[in-house]
């Protein structure tokens, strides 16, 4: 299944500055779907190269964090739950910095 | 490659006609707003979006309440390029605009002397800008201050140097009243410093403090105007003596900071020495409550910034020395270097 990640507000200084990924996720063994729970797991593990802690805490984002998934906080989709689809964009944007 | 798909989430609360694209915390209405998910650069916002509806008329209706300006007010606002200060003077701009308040707005930032900074983030919206730098004020630059104090522990000279920069160059533009664009995370993440403050040391908690707020905004949104209120709320013991706004004896900016003002630096080189010895005591204090974090077994070990003597006596005075010290435990810290054990001998209690 392919997502189109971002990476914004800083968080792109975790993957080597390059903002705009597009990835390709299957859904885990077992599982039909995709939810936003695979997908972080999977860019923690394969598009974040450093310092994991600034973007992650325990199975989600770090508080702080907005995630945004096809334009809309993913508050209003189910957050962890959210079922993501094929050609789906996903942003992730770092307020923990000055204002 | 970009595909504009459907947002997963249901109808705006407001308009009940497009989908709704964030929730505000505040409220907890879900509101349509138009996300420019490319990010390149700030877009115009597009009026009658819902969101900037009512955080639009929610600011017009607190300038209102509160009588903040009157017309023909020259007006400051503080502005960093950052994202705060960008949607301050969008707003103030707009709403001084769409409402006649009849008000002379200046963008005023401050130039740090950081290289790479703040170099191209400066849009001004039309509105005339004024920069008062570091170097021009205090004749340091803070490229210069980190050279000489490292990257760490910096911030208390930027801090300080910002507040009375702001401050200068409102003189400067001679305006009536200044701006700024905090925050609620900002308000109440001073609150928390400010408890913080009386137990520890002041910058170490600040990214902790940030974080421990978000925290709480993920289990309850409102937590950060509950803490603000509470904040407002504080009674003050009647005996503290409350710090007073006062003015420099030397230079006649504004100054609470009495320890400050009455050491009468004739040179910011002074100023700057004071700071240098406050970052240690700040750093010291840190590190003592790492090797001791609270909950633990009271005083393993603890860190020493400088004694110049090793006293073995106690002497009959009060201790001396700069700052908060621990009263009384002071005497018997020892210089032997950074970490110390505790002179537990029971004939100096």
């Amino acid at each position: 299944m392919f997502i189109l990640s971002k990476h914004r507000g800083g968080l792109e200084l975790l993957c080597d500055s390059v903002k705009i990924h597009n990835i390709n996720v299957d859904p885990q063994h077992g599982e039909k779907q995709l939810t936003m729970k695979n997908l972080l797991s999977w860019v923690r593990t394969n598009v974040i190269k450093e310092r994991p802690e600034m973007f992650m805490k325990g199975d989600s984002v770090r508080p702080g964090v907005l995630v945004l998934v096809n334009d809309a906080d993913w508050e209003l989709s189910g957050q962890l739950d959210t079922v993501l689809e094929e050609m789906d964009n996903v942003v992730f944007i770092s307020t923990l910095h000055g204002g | 490659m970009d595909k504009r798909t459907k947002p997963k989430g249901r109808l705006c609360t407001l308009c009940n006609v497009n989908r709704a694209a964030l929730k505000r915390p505040k409220t907890l209405e879900q509101l349509w707003v138009y996300v420019h998910s490319n990010l390149l650069r700030p877009q115009l916002w597009v009026t009658g979006e819902c969101f900037y509806t009512v955080f639009e008329d929610e600011i017009h209706r607190v300038i209102l309440d509160n009588h903040l300006f009157k017309p023909g007010e020259r007006i400051a606002i503080g502005a960093s390029g950052g994202k705060d200060s960008t949607v301050l003077a969008y707003v103030m701009s707009e709403l001084n605009r769409r409402h006649n308040y009849g008000l002379d707005l200046f963008l005023l930032s401050v130039d740090e002397g950081i290289t790479g900074y703040r170099d191209d983030s400066l849009e001004t919206y039309g509105l005339p800008l004024k920069v008062v730098s570091y170097s021009e004020l205090y004749g340091w630059t803070m490229d210069e201050i980190v050279k000489l104090i490292g990257l760490k522990n910096n911030c208390t000279f930027c801090g300080v140097f910002r507040r009375q920069a702001l401050d200068r160059g409102a003189a400067l533009l001679k305006v009536d009243k200044l701006v700024t664009g905090h925050n609620a995370d900002d308000i109440a993440e001073t609150v928390l410093l400010n408890i913080l403050r009386g137990i520890y040391s002041p910058n170490a908690y600040r990214g902790f403090a940030r974080e421990f707020i978000k925290d709480l905004e993920r289990l309850r949104p409102r937590a950060i105007l509950d803490i603000i209120k509470s904040g407002e709320d504080f009674r003050i013991s009647t005996s503290t003596k409350m710090p007073e706004q006062g003015t420099c004896e030397r230079c006649g900016y504004i100054s609470s900071q009495q320890q400050y003002r009455e050491m009468r630096f004739k040179k910011y080189s002074e100023l700057i020495a004071h700071l240098l010895v406050v970052e240690q005591h700040d750093e010291l204090l840190m590190r003592n409550h790492e090797s001791r974090p609270p909950g633990t077994t009271p005083f393993p070990k603890v860190n020493v910034a400088h004694f110049h003597q090793t006293r073995r006596e106690r002497s009959p005075g009060p201790s001396r020395g700069h700052g908060r010290g621990r009263g009384r435990d002071r005497d018997r810290y020892f210089n032997q270097g950074d970490r110390l054990e505790l002179n537990n001998d029971p004939q100096h209690r």
